[in-house]
């Protein structure tokens, strides 16, 4: 509740708020608002904003609907944002947990391979996997939360590492609790703070790898994806330039709105004044 | 001496990571649909059965998966990373002549964003909770918000097709046919956008990173002591809290080397520079599964070189890293 | 006179606890003397000490009065003047050398940098003046010493490191904010003796920031005591000592435990070990090297008596302490409850017998998870053991009872209690087990003396009332002389004496448990007040 509370205050996460509501409300009202399907051939191809009521954004270079590939890139974006996020942190809690709980040959057997992947540019691994398991949305959103995991994985451990020394953990172990319960409900609940705050930019990120994936037309061409329309628009930059602008602008602020929730939810969480209370 | 041991002791921790790293690609080439010779033989337009057996033998891919394995690995001991059928050359010799360009963009724009973004930091964190502050922290945000890609068109349409100040893409002017120092300075040129495109990101990230040190920094005892001892505030900047913020800095440095690889991909996608990134997307296009595997393999060798170099600066900055610590 | 505060008043920002830090303050430190200034957390002490050098953190402001220095007001100075009396003609000393040096500069360039600052003294010059200082702070190789970064030195020769830094340039007023509290208790002898020493060859006024009436009696040559921002007594080190008039004075000074352990009526004779500690050994591997935590220590507790184990940080004895109670392993040696070696039992064995021994510790804002409520706290180990809630729930507030808080205060938080009452809470969650053994570790070492007094007498009557034996781990020779029936002095892993308080902390046998009775501050003070 105060959390809320807090969150309330924060202008930023105000602001955040307001904007990703019209993403989502963009998301929602996608299939009311344009029963086709938004990569069908509408009209003539390149028609600006404004000049045709049908087309309120105009058409792209094949003659799709702009706005509706707009309103429906929303549902791909945040699809992808929600799943690959919940794979990252919870491959990422799930191995920070063990690796700085336990220590010892766990710990760097885990760290190992989360450097194996850190050492790995994520990008060119994502490409690798795609081209081996295909670009299908649902797995896409799985192979990008793979490529994703490791920050938060880190995270938690250096969270763990110095919870797990706190008087009031051996405190619980003084008591014979068992570990299981130790790790996550007495240390979990006190790490998890700043992973959550670090999901937004899991999410913001992956989000933006989704669209950078279409931008070179490797993400899934059966849905309207944001950074497709901008590949299309690139071909016709010097003629039509906004195919291209329009949706790089909805990314923009789709992935602003989601890094200023970060923010206030960090402010909200803020732990100087933590330590004050 | 304390540096070099630990430059040795880093490098032996990076031998198991490379190892895992082999494994985990040699997992996935496993679960790749058809092998290696199935793609090339796709790429040759054959259908000989006969002939793709002869490959198999001859690159090791007929025996069970442990003798697949070893056979594997003891290629990319050798650094033979196989044959490109699309390039028709051996893939390192490929990925050899693609790098250059890739090394000069990412060093260009790592220079660029470590240094405005730590200058801007500063600022932000001399001026913090005031209006200067604020801007920067919407700015920020808003760099970091950005889609690469998107702001590199945006780049194009504005400097090169609206006010046709700067090239729209490629690395050289080729049909000029400049040399020494004209080359090098339509090099430049060409390498303005694209290092500000790949840059802005991690611009706001430095900016971000060091705001947030320096005010950290600043909270501390010896900060204090400096002041307590009548030194100016300028040099109480500069002299005892810069250095100490800049550790997390160079560490980020080291963990952002992989990301910015990736992040070369796009951008020299957007302004077609022939760079390793590009190369990968290609790749990919053409399903030359060799060509990609050996990309992930060098650029994994990059990143461990460069977190090498960042280790050898962080231990150069901070005397308490100990060499067997 | 050096330094003269008249009715100085400092503001805090406008959401703290309470509007003013420092309020309506006037004192003076003279030429060639040593004014303690004393007061527990939150008296002010430490921000009226920062106003003088003008160092206060942010939206901390000095709102009314004066601070003259050789007649002039510092209030009043411009930066650049401020500069060129900081660090020149008033030097400063902090409470942790480790966190006050800049971790990344060599301790010879952070001293050299005072001379760089304020003089034009060529640098060959500068580095013969360092080594030369270094070598008056009794640092056995000044030259290494110069060379070294701080973590490369320990803490007393960081804080002699800080010292030189701070007299470089023979100020006329020292202000030391708890210089040896960061310290263990021969380092923070050695460390008063070197201050008092370099103030009578200087001749200057030290102003010394502390909240141990101990090191007031071993420094001061006059005293001002502090109680939320204000200034109670103030008056000769002899009269505030001997004859102190307010009351709150006379109760901080009753607060100071005797090092004189107090005559109890004789025991009837202390029964069985109810824990042996044989030949026990524990080596830790650290940066490639092995550090023996422990050797070979044999001990026992009898019964319903209180064993005090006493020594300087890395003695080992918070170390040993967890192994009583298994949050760490042994090497080798037993460790027996009752006759049961808990060293050799199976996690499950150990499960079933957790409940004997329960620890209390040190930190009373690490020791409570901050996300339950206190009652769940206390009910937590009988509730993983079995236990029904409907039974457990009663007891908690028995239990809290029992400790002296108000048992409707279960449902709250740990954030909504102070110091010592949380310390009370970790102790309720360590009776709820109903143990044979209490381990507490430095349990009241966080706590202010007043509150700490509270929390010992609180232990000895639980203790009686619940006929428990007790190991008590402290750093503190005094706290050990008022709660342990025998006293176990530890060095370097080591048991170097063990024997009944009465005669181990009044007639040390061994030379290290003679050297540490000696460095205890004010010793000599406290020993007549107390006869």
């Amino acid at each position: 509740m105060t959390l809320l509370k807090s969150l309330a205050r924060s202008p930023s996460a105000i602001i955040g708020a307001v904007l990703l509501l019209i993403v989502l409300v963009m998301a929602a009202s996608a299939g009311w608002l344009f029963p086709n399907d938004p990569l069908s051939l509408a009209g003539r191809p390149l028609q600006a904003p404004f000049a045709n009521p049908r087309f309120p954004l105009g058409t792209d270079s094949v003659g799709r609907n702009v706005a509706a590939q707009l309103f429906y890139g929303a549902r791909t974006s945040l699809l992808i944002g929600l799943i690959s996020t919940v794979v990252a942190i919870v491959i990422g809690i799930v191995v920070g947990a063990l690796a700085g709980f336990y220590g010892r040959w766990i710990d760097t057997a885990l760290m190992r391979v989360t450097e194996a992947f850190q050492t790995v540019p994520s990008f060119i691994l994502l490409l690798l996997l795609v081209v081996i398991f295909g670009s299908h949305i649902e797995t896409l959103a799985l192979t990008i939360g793979i490529v994703s995991w490791t920050a938060p994985a880190r995270l938690t451990r250096a969270e763990f590492l110095t919870l797990r020394n706190r008087e009031f953990v051996q405190a619980c172990r003084g008591l014979g609790m068992p570990n299981w319960r130790i790790i996550f409900l007495e240390i979990l609940p006190n790490a998890l703070p700043p992973v959550i705050v670090y999901a937004s930019v899991v999410m913001a990120f992956s989000i933006l790898l989704e669209s950078a994936l279409a931008f070179l037309g490797l993400s899934d061409p059966n849905v309207a994806s944001w950074g497709n329309l901008i590949a299309d628009g690139r071909r016709v930059l010097r003629t039509a330039a906004y195919v291209a602008t329009l949706p790089g602008l909805v990314i923009l602020i789709t992935v602003l709105s989601i890094s200023l929730i970060g923010q206030g939810l960090n402010d909200a969480m803020n732990p100087r004044l933590r330590r004050k209370g | 001496m304390r540096i070099l041991r630990l430059a040795l002791r880093r490098l032996a921790v990076s031998l198991p990571c490379m190892l895992i790293i082999l494994l985990g690609l040699f997992l996935l080439l496993q679960l790749a649909p058809g092998d290696a010779i199935d793609a090339l033989m796709g790429q040759m337009g054959s259908s000989d059965t006969a002939l793709a057996e002869t490959l198999r033998q001859q690159y090791g891919l007929g025996g069970g998966v442990a003798t697949r394995l070893a056979v594997y690995l003891f290629n990319l001991l050798r650094l033979d990373l196989g044959f490109s059928v699309a390039y028709n050359q051996p893939v390192l010799t490929v990925i050899l002549q693609r790098l250059p360009v890739t090394l000069l963009l990412m060093v260009s724009a790592l220079s660029f964003a470590f240094a405005a973004g730590m200058v801007v930091g500063v600022l932000a964190a001399r001026r913090v909770n005031r209006w200067p502050d604020t801007l920067i922290s919407m700015l920020v945000l808003i760099f970091y918000a950005t889609p690469s890609f998107w702001i590199g068109l945006m780049g194009i349409l504005i400097f090169a097709v609206k006010l046709n100040w700067l090239p729209s893409g490629g690395i050289s002017d080729l049909s000029a046919g400049f040399t020494g120092l004209r080359l090098v300075l339509d090099t430049a040129v060409h390498l303005i956008l694209p290092t500000m495109t790949l840059a802005l990101i991690y611009f706001a990230i430095y900016v971000r990173i060091t705001r947030a040190s320096m005010l950290e920094v600043m909270t501390l005892d010896f900060i204090r002591t400096a002041r307590a001892k009548g030194l100016k505030e300028g040099a109480v900047l500069v002299r005892h809290a810069l250095r100490n913020a800049l550790l997390p800095m160079v560490t980020i440095l080291g963990l952002q080397a992989g990301a910015m690889l990736g992040g070369a991909v796009v951008v020299e996608s957007v302004f077609t520079l022939p760079g390793l990134g590009r190369l990968a997307h290609e790749a990919v296009i053409q399903r030359d599964l060799n060509m990609l595997l050996g990309i992930v393999f060098m650029s994994s060798l990059l990143v461990i070189a460069i977190n090498f170099i960042v280790d050898l600066v962080y231990a150069r900055i901070d005397p308490r890293i100990e060499a067997n610590g | 006179m050096a330094l003269s505060i008249e009715n100085l008043s400092v503001r805090l920002p406008r959401h703290a606890d309470r509007d003013y830090a420092v309020r309506d303050l006037s004192l003076n430190v003279g030429d060639n003397e040593i004014v303690c200034v004393v007061g527990e957390s939150g008296s002010g002490k430490s921000i009226m000490a920062s106003s003088i050098l003008r160092l206060l953190p942010e939206g901390v402001t000095p709102e009314a009065g004066r601070i003259l220095f050789e007649g002039e007001d510092l209030l009043r100075f411009p930066p650049h003047a401020m500069r060129s009396i900081r660090g020149a003609r008033i030097g400063m000393i902090f409470q942790d050398p480790m966190t006050a040096l800049n971790p990344l500069h060599r301790v010879g360039d952070q001293i050299a940098e005072t001379f760089r600052i304020h003089t034009t003294l060529p640098q060959a010059d500068i580095r013969a003046r360092v080594l030369d200082l270094l070598g008056q702070m009794h640092l056995p190789d000044p030259a290494r010493a110069a060379r070294a970064y701080p973590h490369e030195l320990s803490g007393g020769q960081r804080q002699r490191a800080m010292i030189a830094m701070a007299l470089a340039l023979e100020p006329k007023l020292l202000i030391a904010d708890e210089p040896t509290t960061a310290l263990d208790v021969t380092t923070q002898a050695q460390i008063l003796s070197l201050i008092r020493e370099l103030q009578q060859r200087n001749r200057m006024g030290v102003l010394f920031i502390t909240h141990d009436f101990g090191v007031v009696a071993e420094i001061a040559t006059r005293i001002a005591v502090m109680r939320h921002g204000v200034l109670v007594e103030e008056g000769s080190a002899a009269k505030v000592l001997e004859a102190p008039e307010h009351p709150y004075t006379r109760e901080l000074i009753a607060a100071v435990p005797s090092l004189k352990p107090p005559s109890k009526e004789p025991l009837q004779p202390l029964g069985q070990a109810v824990l042996s500690i044989v030949d026990v050994s524990k080596t830790y591997r650290q940066k490639g090297r092995d550090v023996a935590a422990l050797k070979n220590v044999t001990l026992a507790l009898r019964r319903g008596s209180t064993l005090g184990i006493v020594g300087e940080s890395g003695s080992g004895k918070s170390t040993l302490a967890r192994c009583i109670v298994r949050l760490l392993t042994t090497d080798s040696g037993a460790i027996e409850v009752d006759g049961a070696n808990i060293t050799t039992m199976t996690t499950v064995e150990w499960r079933k017998n957790v409940r004997r021994v329960q620890m209390v510790f040190q930190d009373p804002y690490a020791s409570l998870n901050p996300r339950r409520k206190v009652g769940d706290l206390v009910a937590q180990g009988p509730l993983i053991h079995g236990a029904k809630a409907a039974d457990v729930y009663p007891r908690v507030r028995d239990l809290f009872a029992l400790v002296g808080l108000d048992p409707a205060a279960v449902d709250r938080y740990p954030h909504e209690f102070s110091g010592g009452q949380r310390q009370r809470i970790g102790l309720a969650r360590a009776l709820a087990m109903d143990p044979d053994i209490l381990v507490a570790d430095e349990p009241v070492s966080a706590l202010d003396v007043s509150v700490q007094a509270q929390v010992l007498t609180l232990i000895a009557d639980i203790q009686r009332k619940l006929g428990l034996s007790v190991v008590f781990i402290t750093h503190d020779l005094r706290v050990a002389a008022q709660i342990c029936d025998r006293v176990a002095i530890m060095q370097g892993g080591r048991v170097v004496e063990e024997g009944m308080a009465a005669d181990v902390l009044v007639a040390p046998q061994h030379p290290y448990s003679q050297a540490l009775v000696a460095a205890v501050p004010g010793r000599r003070w406290h020993a007549e007040t107390d006869v």
